[in-house]
């Protein structure tokens, strides 16, 4: 078996100040090289907060962090300064779902590209205009040699997420975080950006994370779907195991609840209640409370791993009962 | 307005019958001026809504769906009177809005939850104290207003006790649309906007809210336009759906019969758009390339020929009207039947070679 280019292990993010959030709980989390893996969570899940975490950005001072990360053999909690500085953008780097937010309003697409590339390959100015120049292309925008000179404000939202994306792959990064890229955008575009990054990929073939909300998105760019539930994995699959054969309670319902193919006038099969707020850390299954199936054993200890197949992996007594049935 | 006219604060009387469409737009036409410049000059034109028409049937829920800048949002600011029309009228239950109706006796027929449960909540407001606004400043009393209040709260779902008193940073994404709903329904409104109403929150509180909706408009005879990118829950909840690009109509009819048929090249791009759910089939070519155009400067003839594939000289020239989608509801059938859409593909003799040459 190959070497993980992502290697998450016991990972815990807690934040203290006002309010003490366990936003992460003893992630355990692998990506293959060259892989898309889509993580697949609501709010508050711990999805975001993940991401963050690989790429060291959360405020050092509020946030204890606790586990391993390794990223293409490199122990990404122990980095520091200009290593870590390297590492970001260089190694590893992340699309925002707000390019207007991501990008620098006073700098040209162009300058913002060539700036990454000669911090990060010391090319000279007139290279990294050129590489910023074939990024452009590579992404589809058109009339690249126009575009370079442009500034965000002045381009569409999906122009813009183009732009974000040439700049986050103009240093050949083995690994792309993309953080909800395609929520803000309109129907039409969302498909065309999901079908670039998906291309893009190939072309690369750097390994992807890509967090959403939405499962229809996480079926069109991904490989592995990993489903994310207060703070920890739930369940790991094939995306077509996980869509075909969802075995976490909490997976069923947010497929139940993607309405896709509902009757119209049946009544939905919610699932009650709201995620848990995570000030403490949890001590027993967090799905329980919101759970139809859970009993004793889910309420007093952590649900136990079970893997029904090679790769596959469910935090539930259930998905072990269901096994043992078949 | 006498004071007496509003002391109940009861739900408006259905005065047409059932046959007259509870609401009835007109040729809607709003445009925003974008002014720029020293002396604010006028420099452009949004076509934010551009000769809109449609019928809300009593008791139905009518879908709105279309990207950003089609003007939905604008349709549904129109419809409760937010913002003032610049052309066009809108006929709410036979009475028209202007001369037949006042601004203030609209609104008690007609209400709206927004998208930003946070946002359309006056922060310093408890939720008791922001549901029982509305009948107060229509002359309710404030003991009848608090119980009313109290009363809405637990028909969404909230209960009083636990709930009255808090603020609006004290309570979830979800519990924050219920207490938005319950004050739209605060003024016994017979029509209910939803703009977005459901898009913000997460896929399972989503359901939760849909399922409350369902059975308010079950319990309290209500009518609904709902507004939404999200075909899916369209789909899911109306009974008619309404496709809009840049400021117009292009498709209306019966859910099911525009999800069938997307007899407009835009419907179709636009529901194959939609994520693939199939693993084994996911989409391979995007239905459309470019972002949606600027509402400043629309395109003439059919604003969407610069991104159909069945574009010919005929669409940049001639705007196609609503005309009867073939095979299917004819004019002679009744009008919330009718599954139209605006193109010239769908004409015979239009000019486009793709229309049949009989009529």
């Amino acid at each position: 078996m190959t070497k993980p280019l992502v290697d998450i292990r016991d990972l815990s993010v807690t934040f203290s100040g006002e309010r003490t959030v366990h936003a992460v709980n003893g992630l355990d989390l692998s990506l293959p090289p060259g892989e898309v893996l889509a993580i697949l969570g609501e709010s508050g899940s711990g999805k975001s907060v993940t991401l963050k975490t690989l790429l060291r950005l959360l405020p050092p001072r509020r946030t204890a962090i606790s586990g391993m990360i390794a990223v293409d053999g490199v122990d990404v909690l122990s980095l520091s300064g200009r290593r870590l500085a390297d590492y970001r953008g260089g190694t590893v780097s992340m699309v925002f779902q707000e390019p207007m937010l991501a990008l620098d309003p006073v700098y040209s697409i162009g300058d913002q590209i060539a700036e990454a590339v000669m911090r990060h390959e010391g090319l000279g100015r007139r290279a990294a205009m050129e590489r910023a120049l074939d990024m452009l292309t590579r992404v589809r925008i058109p009339s690249p040699e126009r575009r370079l000179k442009v500034f965000p404000h002045e381009m569409s939202g999906g122009m813009r997420q183009r732009a974000m994306i040439a700049l986050a792959l103009a240093c050949r990064p083995k690994l792309l975080l993309a953080d909800e890229p395609t929520t803000a955008l309109d129907a039409t575009v969302q498909i065309q950006i999901l079908l670039l990054l998906r291309e893009l990929q190939r072309e690369f073939g750097m390994g992807v994370i890509f967090v959403t909300h939405d499962i229809g998105v996480a079926v069109e760019v991904a490989d592995r779907i990993a489903v994310m539930y207060a703070g920890n994995v739930v369940e790991t699959g094939t995306v077509a195991e996980v869509i075909r054969d969802a075995r976490h309670p909490y997976t069923k319902g947010l497929l139940a609840a993607n309405l896709h193919g509902a009757v119209k006038g049946a009544r939905l099969e919610a699932i009650r209640g709201a995620p848990p707020a995570l000030e403490r850390p949890p001590e027993a299954c967090s799905f329980a409370p919101r759970c139809d199936f859970a009993d004793e054993r889910c309420r007093t200890a952590p649900p136990p791993m079970i893997v029904p197949g090679p790769g596959r992996r469910v935090a539930c007594v259930l998905a072990d009962r269901l096994e043992a049935a078949e | 307005m006498s004071a007496t006219d509003l002391a109940p604060v009861a739900p408006l009387p259905d005065r047409g019958g059932p046959q007259q469409p509870l609401v009835i737009a007109r040729d809607l036409r709003r445009h925003f001026p974008i002014r720029s410049g020293f002396f604010g000059r006028r420099t452009g034109t949004v076509h934010a809504v551009d000769g809109v028409s449609f019928e809300v049937v009593k008791g139905e829920t009518l879908g709105i769906v279309g990207e950003s800048g089609c003007g939905k949002s604008t349709t549904a600011r129109l419809l409760v009177g937010l913002i003032a029309l610049d052309e066009g009228d809108i006929i709410f239950d036979g009475d028209r809005l202007g001369d037949q109706l006042s601004l203030r006796e609209l609104r008690r027929g007609v209400q709206m939850v927004f998208q930003d449960s946070y946002a359309s909540l006056n922060p310093r407001l408890t939720i008791e104290d922001s549901i029982a606004f509305g009948p107060k400043v229509h002359g309710m009393g404030e003991g009848q207003a608090r119980r009313r209040a109290r009363e809405l709260l637990a028909s969404v779902g909230l209960e009083p006790a636990r709930f009255a008193g808090r603020y609006p940073h004290e309570l979830s994404g979800g519990q924050r649309q219920r207490v938005n709903i319950a004050r739209a329904l605060a003024m016994a409104p017979r029509l209910v906007i939803l703009d977005e109403a459901v898009s913000a929150l997460d896929k399972s509180v989503e359901a939760q809210v849909l399922n409350l909706l369902a059975d308010l408009k079950e319990e309290r005879d209500l009518t609904y336009v709902f507004i939404s990118h999200d075909l899916n829950v369209v789909r899911y909840i109306s009974d008619r759906v309404m496709v809009m690009y840049l400021g117009e109509v292009v498709e209306i009819g019966p859910a099911e019969a525009v999800y069938a048929r997307k007899a407009h090249p835009y419907t179709a791009a636009l529901f194959a758009a939609m994520p693939s759910m199939d693993p084994d089939a996911r989409t391979e070519e995007p239905p459309l390339a470019g972002d949606p155009p600027n509402p400043i400067d629309p395109p003439t003839g059919c604003r969407f020929h610069t991104r159909c594939r069945f574009a010919e000289a005929v669409c940049a020239a001639v705007k196609p009207a609503l005309a009867s989608v073939p095979g299917e509801a004819r004019g002679g059938e009744a009008r919330a039947e009718a599954h139209v859409a605006a193109c010239h593909m769908l004409v015979a003799g239009s000019g486009h070679s793709a229309a049949g040459g009989a009529a």
